[in-house]
């Protein structure tokens, strides 16, 4: 694409994104009526013709671009009503109601419940160490461990919370990607077990010199990845069928094929009745990037580097321009020359191809083996880390970290005061469903600043967070 | 936005594609012809021509029957052959009809379904170890199973129709089963369980709803943290709560399985019919209730309204946003009923993700059954035969591997998205929140 041509689709494809928000069903009912605007009329239709005749929008551009909404407000009250703020209250909010939960649960809190009203600061002295012991844990499990001996041991659970991360950061990329192309990817699960089960073959089944191995477990993973991912890209981009509902199928589909191949002698470890493959040899391994002692792996530099290429693809190229402006409005997209179809394939293929190198780290990183719990539940939790991330490449990886942390914290928390790691799953979605609700969290803070703006608000948040998908 | 539907809207261009999936008048096309030759060809050369050659042996009566059949002998390859050709035959007629360019009529697929289903049984039957199996037990375990689906696609339903997608389906049946043990075992009766389990499910659905209509959320968003969020609370509950005194927390009574006398002895549909749980009858009245409620009621009419054309509807003074709440919440109870299957039923305590999945395979019978109760109601008991054919199929020997049955559902339900199985069409706001004004 030309500059030129660049410059024309990015206008006109605002200009319709910005109607979008009003007219959407008005637009709906009237393309059922009229034939579907004929790609070679694309070219020769001017700007004016998508944007000109709508009303104006509930969505602000800039929440389209994915940019924070700015606006004529004084910097302070940005501050505090600006997503960022919206972001902070509602992890510490779902932090108070997961620290209430496992208070609820706590002996101590019962028992002192039972006096309540002769002795309530005895209650609330419960209440208050319950949950506070259990995010000590969390913390000591995730980042820091002040009882290590050595200034290595201390950080061991740092090490282990960016081990973790890693397939979170990857897998959460492929989903965010998807989004900012307008695509529900909830089949990151299946495509971290199709590219599992590549990878850990190829790992296990070919005895390759080292490098080369590696080299070819990690392009095995991504097109085991990329080809599930596109599969569903293809089937919508043909058929029309909606992703959601296909991701969610594919996902089964590709467990069950994983767990048939596990009791197949292809798959089985010689001698195992468990459904389990043999070890990877150690050539298809990823090299522990800071010694033995931690379970770091090559895969997180992986990861970081697959969040540059995120960005530099999202914000930098003329494909990621393409993915945002489908995402943004197809129809305009599409009245802009934008192959769409290839843009929907495209975008779910690398969607998968990211899930898949969450796969790759999980064979050939953490586990080294093959089971039926490879994608573990990696590729669920990869939706709540691009929705927490705004589908943004350096939010999800922000997003991935903390993920990663709770993960890794909520392990070390179970066994030292017994809270079970389930309390992470909930804080988790709590988490997104309050940022998916910037009104709620405000009116619940006192910091509405327009009551009757609300409505326009949640809808352009919506549309901030799945960065067009919503 | 208008991508975010549940499926695709023929008549409206899809993002995806430049061509028109056409409106009222619907070209025909050879897609139904083509996939069901194909099909028919399929089960030619498998159940057919590489048919096993056994004879396999239903058994239609079960010991306690009014009166016994005989035990029904086919010969598999025999059977194979006949069937596949009836197939083909079926197949023919469709791509005859496409060559006079007439429609498909709606019993044609239906009947080749049937006939595919029969051919696969006895060729699975008949190329087990023991080729003997009960059909009366198979079917009766088959509508079993499918209870929980069946109630978890109706509340699909309920909610689609009035245009909120429930991906939540597998938390308010994973609700539902949890509270349904908890609330059973306290007060020692399993019919306040039940009570319990459908409030549980309309709690779950009252966040779906206040999300998603009051705070405009994107539904499928909400409904898929909404299962992260029900799995992480009753999965911490069990740890802590049920964990730590099985006895007082997690030990409900069974429901009673009401045998109504004479009836229930009909061989086949007696144990069906008339030998079940309450739960089991509450299914059937339910999915009789919500279909002549949709479609013969003036409620229905409202709730179809704002369903396909919320404008329309409120321009009528019809309350979208109230509607949808309510529907909603009605649809979640649905569902917290079809969850207490899991513990008061099935099995007599809860553990953690009892619901295993099912609520995603609701979710598909929902879409094969095309957004209708009575069409959601047989595309469930089509998952449930599946599913209970998988643990057949292991116990008699046969050559398909029981993972295979297991991916049935799925499979066939993205052949009926993808639109090679009919047209499954979604209620047109469906997924779209309403903003008055």
């Amino acid at each position: 694409m030309t500059e030129k041509h660049k410059h024309v689709a990015d206008n006109h494809s605002k200009k319709t994104a910005k109607s979008s928000g009003t007219d959407d069903s008005g637009n709906a009912t009237n393309a059922a009526d009229a034939p579907a605007p004929a790609e070679d009329t694309a070219a020769a239709v001017s700007l004016d013709t998508a944007g000109g005749a709508m009303g104006p929008s509930a969505v602000p551009v800039s929440a389209q671009s994915g940019t924070l909404p700015g606006g004529p407000d004084t910097l302070l009250r940005k501050i505090f009503t600006g997503s960022g703020m919206v972001s902070l209250l509602a992890v510490l909010l779902a932090l108070v109601l997961g620290g209430l939960l496992i208070a609820s649960t706590d002996e101590r809190v019962g028992a002192t419940a039972t006096y309540l009203f002769a002795r309530p600061t005895d209650f609330l002295l419960a209440v208050w160490n319950a949950a506070t012991g259990s995010y000590v844990a969390l913390f000591q499990g995730s980042v820091f461990n002040p009882r290590g001996n050595t200034a290595a041991a201390q950080f061991a659970p740092f090490m282990e919370t960016l081990t973790i991360a890693t397939p979170l950061i990857t897998a959460g990329l492929g989903v965010a990607l998807a989004f900012r192309a307008g695509l529900f990817n909830i089949g990151a699960q299946g495509q971290i077990i199709m590219a599992g089960i590549l990878a850990a073959w190829v790992g296990f089944a070919l005895h390759l010199p080292l490098g080369l191995h590696l080299l070819l477990v990690l392009a095995a993973g991504v097109i085991g990845g990329a080809i599930w991912g596109g599969l569903v890209g293809y089937l919508k981009a043909r058929t029309g069928a909606h992703e959601v509902i296909l991701t969610i199928m594919f996902n089964y589909i590709a467990l069950y094929f994983l767990r048939y191949l596990l009791n197949t002698p292809a798959f089985q470890r010689p001698g195992e009745t468990n459904p389990i493959s043999p070890i990877l040899d150690p050539t298809a391994v990823y090299p522990q990037i800071l010694g033995t002692q931690y379970r770091l792996h090559l895969g997180f530099i992986l990861a970081i580097a697959a969040t540059v290429l995120v960005w530099w693809l999202l914000n930098r190229s003329t494909i990621g321009f393409e993915f945002r402006a489908v995402g943004a409005n197809p129809k305009a997209a599409l009245t802009a020359g934008i192959n769409v179809p290839r843009a929907t394939i495209l975008v779910m293929a690398l969607a998968g191809a990211l899930a898949g190198m969450s796969g790759v780290a999980q064979v050939a990183g953490t586990e080294k083996v093959l089971t039926d719990g490879v994608a573990a539940t990696y590729g669920f939790d990869a939706i709540t880390v691009a929705l927490l991330g705004r589908s943004t490449p350096w939010g999800t990886f922000a997003a991935g970290l903390l993920f990663g942390a709770f993960r890794a914290g909520a392990v070390q928390m179970q066994i030292q005061t017994g809270t079970p790691i389930d309390i992470v799953l909930v804080v988790q979605s709590l988490i997104v469903l309050f940022i998916a609700a910037p009104p709620l969290v405000r009116a619940l803070f006192g910091l509405n600043p327009r009551r009757k703006k609300t409505a326009t608000a949640g809808k352009s948040t919506a549309a901030a967070i799945t960065g067009g998908a919503a | 936005m208008s991508t975010t539907t549940t499926a695709p809207r023929p008549g409206t261009p899809q993002p995806g594609s430049t061509r028109i999936q056409g409106s009222s008048a619907k070209p025909v096309t050879w897609k139904i012809p083509i996939l069901l030759a194909a099909l028919g060809l399929v089960a030619f050369v498998f159940f057919g021509l590489m048919g096993p050659n056994q004879t396999a042996k239903f058994g239609i009566s079960s010991a306690g029957d009014f009166f016994q059949l005989p035990v029904i002998e086919v010969p598999a390859f025999l059977a194979g052959i006949v069937l596949s050709v009836v197939l083909l035959g079926l197949a023919g007629y469709a791509v005859y009809l496409k060559t006079k360019s007439q429609h498909v009529p709606r019993w044609l697929p239906i009947a080749f379904i049937v006939v595919f289903v029969v051919a696969f049984l006895i060729w699975l039957v008949g190329g087990a170890r023991t080729p003997n199996i009960s059909l009366a037990g198979l079917i009766a375990g088959s509508v079993t199973l499918a209870v929980p689906l069946v109630f978890g696609s109706l509340s699909g339903v309920l909610c689609e129709r009035v245009g909120v997608v429930n991906i939540a389906i597998e938390g308010q049946l994973l609700g539902g089963a949890f509270t349904a043990a908890i609330v059973a075992s306290i007060t020692k009766n399993p019919f306040v369980g039940l009570l319990a389990a459908a409030v549980a499910g309309a709690l779950v659905s009252v966040v779906l709803a206040l999300f998603s209509i009051k705070y405009l959320v994107n539904q499928i968003i909400v409904g898929v943290v909404l299962n992260v969020l029900v799995s992480g609370l009753t999965g911490f509950m069990f740890s802590t709560v049920m964990q730590a005194d099985p006895e007082q927390f997690n030990s409900p009574d069974r429901l009673p399985i009401v045998d109504i006398p004479v009836l229930s002895s009909i061989p086949l549909i007696g144990p069906i019919l008339f030998r079940q749980s309450v739960v089991g009858y509450l299914m059937y009245i339910a999915v009789i209730v919500v279909w002549i409620g949709l479609f013969k009621t003036k409620w229905g009419l409202r709730v179809r309204a704002v369903g396909e054309h919320p404008e329309a509807a409120d321009t009528l003074g019809i309350k979208v946003n109230a509607t949808r709440f309510w529907n909603v919440t009605l649809g979640g109870a649905v569902a917290g009923i079809g969850g207490s299957f899991f513990t008061l039923v099935a099995i007599d305590s809860f553990t953690k993700e009892i619901s295993g999945g099912r609520g995603f395979i609701a979710l598909a019978a929902l879409i094969f059954g095309r957004w209708n109760p009575i069409g959601a109601f047989f595309a469930a008991l089509l998952f449930g035969f599946a599913d209970n054919l998988q643990s057949i199929v292991t116990i008699i020997g046969t050559p398909v591997p029981s993972q295979f049955m297991a991916m049935l559902p799925y499979l066939v339900t993205v052949l009926a998205v993808a639109g090679l199985v009919g047209r499954s069409r979604p209620p047109a706001a469906s997924g779209i929140p309403y903003v008055k004004g």
